[in-house]
């Protein structure tokens, strides 16, 4: 039973943690511009979309990796400066449906180039298997997951906390005409936020090829997912998302082997219950 | 002279160049537009099952848009109030009642119900909680319908659906010609309804706490309430259009629910206009008329062009086509009344 | 937009009247777009081949096929596009459903406009009693799910954990299975029914290593949710502890069996087709197909039903003299013996269903690629589900 609930625990961490990967970018992004980005998967999608095409191409897993981050966070870069500013100041709506548009324009290019398929991805064989440590079986893939995203958490949070343009980021989320007065210049923060989230989001879409599966409906899929860690963590707040996205990748995976009968019912009906109860999310700043 | 001044507001009555109090009546256009669907059913009589089914977009669209263009509540998961007015009738029939217009009534009444219960949870907090809980909603609807497959037939559908004759006198036919009038007939009724609400003081009211923040709350009106009011009638016409589908396809698809028919009203209603009525009719009418013809060709283009469309008409048209005609108009007056 | 739409009906309504006596129309209603584009495609498939080897004209008439998309398990999609190939384009057969829900919905309109309904794939036992104007000719869940059943017990599996996608199908193979392996002194340890849009196995598998059983009977939607479940299923060391994966033919089928890989090799299931399947039709079936859908990869069972259904169709047209009238179509049908690239069928007459030979097969490389192997064989196999 014990050993059970740490195999439970430990899928639903990695599972989390990939969750959390993704959601990071529209977190900051809604925090920071205000911004409903429903296209963030998206760009999850395409990340993935491109580790396949890379490896088809003969490169190996773990070097598309950074290929798919830096790239993917160009295409954030260019989004943002060509379509993305100019609905800053919209109201929601818009922006719903402004990136709703671009996931359905996503989704529709995704098929006609890849096909409606499930992508096969090539893992390298030390990634492969279980590690059996202490009487438990640990996937070696998920292990890698699990420090992978840690890793980039702990530089986030360097980012963040440590350097200037990490205190750039954190006053421009707080109060944007404050930081803008203090002569911060707002408009490359938020630039630059939007690459590194749609960056990290293109990342986690590569490496959940293995868990989550990529086929072109990906991005509207976990699109719930993504939201439901963001709004319940709250906007803005690298901690909250990163809480949320645990607690929801654990009770679903939990949750579908305790009670498989329930399926996906549990993540919505937790997911209703969350938002009653903190609608401005575990650590909102806004709504 | 004020009238200028008064053209950008967006939403607001067409600019006269005498101040006239709004008023109920049915304008000229309106009763011409109303007047439309019927050379059509005589023109077109291979067509009839897709005029219903716009007829029936058409209020369910509408019903979107007392919600989302007058309260102003982001909802991703109207299907839900749909589906169960879908479900309702379906299964109302399907166990022996198949009277339609008491099956309409309780598909009414059910997702009134559901409306009522839900739209608690979506007054409070702001754009992105609200989105969140009415599309949490939603999909926990389609799994509800998905594990109750016993009793909703999942994702095979629920047929048997049998359906008696209307008032005892008109069978449900093949071609569709029953279907046609008697979706028709429903709209302009519902539709009647909804116009008299939007036109009323309550109507009104909904604007300006949609428009107004904190203004509302600080002159005194009851604005939770106003709003569970909205949402409420909003969930019950849903439920109606809904159920019309059930009764005029007898057949209940799980997609009746799920995220994809909510988000596409959300489409339909913006290509129209939010916050105009006839710009949700609109909007059915013509992604109906593409979406038969252009998936037809080729249904990956079409998503395409889809997602084109919403992000052209977000960056350059807000407003969607009736916004856009009303601007165009507006130039057209300024531009007369200048040359005089 | 309105003008133009007027000329083209003008337009079809004479058309449609002027070729009523010189063409029998074939509407196909089958999802070619979304996550089951595939199977629409192999169905089409099936048809060209069968057309191709047979030509496009029977009884002095040509044969048109009219092909509409559903995009998927859309059943209101697939009843409105009924509708009006019955009502605008006057049909003479409604024939394709990939999918249970599409020919559910569509029952209706067949008996309606008394319409024969040709179900070239949909497996669900009850789809051929929503009217009396369908026949099948693919199979039925039960039918493939019973054998291997039988033989699990025989061959020394006692306790089995079965794990069906939550739908249709899936329901129906996993009663078949308790049904059949517990009547013969088996154990079910657990059943699990998996959400169908869910490609993460990991809980799943997690109960099932728990469960330690001799087994897993499996069924998802044929297509990528079976290589998913084998890769974790190897992943997790769970075909070294011994447990077996058996199922119904879906689960090796031929059009994906080699994107599992070596994950596939020894599976063993209970299926009517296999494309290495040795007989002068299936050869003259596989040549036709390659060639009139060379980038399409393998064909697969659906495509057969697909080439069958057009079989079942030449003939009654051909004893009806191409007088096409539901009710006489569908008496030409009942009992009609035909010889499928698959083996030898035919249609039970008082159920309309196919009866077929099941095969027992195991998944071996031959050149490189994985087939399914038959072994051994069950003949005239009718639908266990509605008996």
């Amino acid at each position: 039973m014990l050993r059970n609930l740490t195999g439970i625990l430990f899928d639903g961490i990695a599972y989390g943690s990939l969750l959390f990967l993704i959601s990071n970018g529209l977190s900051v992004t809604m925090g920071l511009m205000n911004f409903v980005n429903l296209a963030h998967g998206a760009f999850a999608m395409a990340g993935g979309y491109l580790c396949v095409a890379l490896m088809r191409r003969g490169v190996p897993f773990l070097v598309t990796l950074p290929l798919v981050f830096l790239a993917t966070a160009l295409a954030g870069v260019v989004a943002e400066r060509t379509l993305y500013r100019r609905l800053y100041r919209a109201p929601h709506l818009d922006q719903v449906l402004f990136s709703i548009g671009l996931t359905f324009m996503a989704i529709a290019a995704a098929t006609f180039v890849f096909g409606p398929t499930q992508q096969p991805v090539d893992l390298p064989p030390f990634l492969r298997g279980q590690f059996h440590v202490l009487g438990l079986d640990l996937g070696r893939y998920r292990l890698f997951l699990v420090a992978l995203v840690v890793l980039v958490t702990v530089d986030l949070e360097f980012l963040i906390r440590r350097t200037r343009f990490g205190a750039q980021i954190r006053a421009s989320v707080d109060n944007a005409a404050a930081s803008a007065g203090l002569g911060i210049d707002v408009d490359l923060v938020c630039a630059a936020t939007f690459a590194l989230g749609t960056g990290l989001a293109g990342l986690g879409g590569a490496l959940g090829i293995d868990l989550l599966g990529l086929d072109p409906t990906f991005a509207l899929k976990y699109l719930v997912y993504f939201l439901l860690a963001v709004a319940v963590g709250g906007a803005g707040s690298v901690k909250g998302t990163a809480a949320a996205a645990l607690v929801l990748g654990v009770c679903d995976v939990a949750g579908k082997y305790y009670v498989p009968a329930a399926g996906a019912f549990i993540v919505y009906a937790l997911m209703v219950v969350l938002l009653v109860a903190f609608p401005l999310g575990f650590y909102g700043r806004r709504a | 002279m004020s009238a200028e001044a008064a053209e950008p507001l967006a939403g607001a009555a067409a600019a006269e160049p005498a101040a006239a109090l709004p008023h109920d009546r049915w304008r000229p256009l309106e009763v011409a537009f109303w007047l439309l669907p019927l050379p059509c059913y005589f023109l077109f009589p291979g067509y009839l099952v897709l005029a219903s089914q716009i007829f029936i977009t058409g209020l369910f669209a509408v019903s979107l848009d007392l919600i989302l263009g007058y309260a102003g509540i982001v909802s991703l998961g109207h299907s839900a109030f749909f589906g169960v007015g879908a479900y309702t009738a379906g299964l109302l029939a399907r166990h022996g009642w198949g009277e339609p217009l008491s099956g309409l009534a309780a598909a009414a009444a059910a997702a009134a119900a559901v409306g009522f219960l839900v739209s608690f949870l979506v007054v409070r907090g702001g754009d992105l909680a609200r989105l969140m809980v009415t599309l949490g909603i939603g999909q926990l609807f389609f799994e509800a319908a998905n594990k109750a497959y016993d009793v909703t037939g999942g994702v095979d559908g629920l047929n048997d659906v049998r359906m008696w004759r209307i008032l005892g006198l008109f069978d449900f036919d093949l071609q569709g010609r029953t279907a046609f009038l008697y979706s028709l007939a429903v709209l302009v009724a519902c539709f009647a309804l909804v116009r008299r609400v939007v036109a009323s003081p309550f109507g009104l009211s909904l604007r300006a706490i949609r428009d107004g923040g904190k203004r509302m709350p600080a002159l005194g009106a009851p604005v939770r309430r106003r709003l569970v009011a909205a949402f409420t009638l909003g969930a019950a016409m849903a439920g109606v259009a809904g159920a019309l589908l059930a009764q005029t396809t007898q057949f209940v698809g799980i997609d009746v629910l799920g995220f994809n028919r909510s988000a596409e009203l959300l489409i339909v209603v913006v290509l129209g206009g939010a916050g105009r009525l006839y710009g949700a009719l609109l909007g059915a009418a013509i992604f109906m008329l593409a979406q038969s013809y252009l998936s037809g060709i080729n249904p990956v283009y079409w998503q395409f062009w889809l997602g084109l469309l919403l992000v052209v008409i977000v960056l350059f048209a807000r407003g969607g086509l009736l916004g856009g005609a009303r601007r165009v108009l507006a130039l057209w007056a300024s531009a007369r009344r200048a040359s005089r | 937009m309105k003008s133009v739409l007027r000329v083209a009906a003008c337009l079809a309504l004479a058309a449609s009247t002027a070729r009523a006596e010189e063409t029998i129309k074939v509407g196909v209603i089958a999802p070619f777009t979304g996550p089951f584009a595939d199977y629409g495609k192999e169905i089409e498939a099936g048809i060209k081949a069968w057309m191709k080897l047979n030509g496009d004209r029977v009884a002095g008439k040509r044969v048109e096929v009219i092909v509409r998309d559903t995009t998927g398990p859309l059943p209101d999609v697939a009843k409105r596009l009924a509708q009006e190939l019955v009502v605008r384009e006057k049909v003479h057969f409604l024939a394709g459903f990939g999918l249970t829900p599409e020919a559910m919905a569509v029952a209706d309109i067949a008996t309606q406009a008394k319409t024969p309904m040709i179900i070239m794939n949909a497996a669900t036992s009850i789809i051929t009693t929503k009217s009396p104007y369908i026949v099948r000719v693919s199979m039925t869940l039960p039918q493939g799910t019973a054998p291997i059943a039988t033989w699990a017990w025989k061959n020394g599996i006692k306790k089995v954990f079965t794990l069906v996608s939550d739908y249709a199908p899936g329901i129906d193979s996993e009663t078949q299975f308790k049904k059949t392996f517990g009547a013969a002194g088996g154990q079910i340890v657990d059943s699990i029914r998996v959400p169908l849009r869910n490609p993460e196995f990991a809980p799943f598998l997690q109960r099932i290593k728990d469960a330690r059983p001799d087994a897993v009977f499996i069924f998802v939607p044929p297509g990528e949710a079976n290589i998913g479940f084998m890769k974790g299923f190897v992943e997790r060391g769970l075909d070294k502890a011994g447990i077996k994966v058996i199922g119904p033919g879906d689960l090796t089928e031929d059009h994906t069996v080699d994107a599992m890989g070596d994950y596939a090799l020894g599976i063993i299931t209970s299926f009517h087709y296999s494309d290495a399947h040795e007989s002068p039709e299936n050869k003259a079936f596989l040549k036709a197909f390659y060639e009139v859908a060379p980038g399409l990869g393998r064909p697969n069972f659906m495509a057969v039903g697909g080439y069958d259904g057009m079989a079942a169709i030449y003939h009654a047209a051909a004893r009806l003299g191409g007088k096409i009238d539901g009710d006489k179509a569908v008496e030409a049908l009942k009992g009609w013996k035909h010889m499928s690239p698959r083996g030898p069928i035919y249609i039970d007459p008082a159920t309309r269903d196919v009866v077929q030979t099941e095969y027992f097969r195991k998944v071996e490389k031959r050149d490189g690629k994985n087939y399914n192997i038959e072994f051994d064989s069950i003949p005239n196999v009718k639908d266990p589900g509605k008996q």
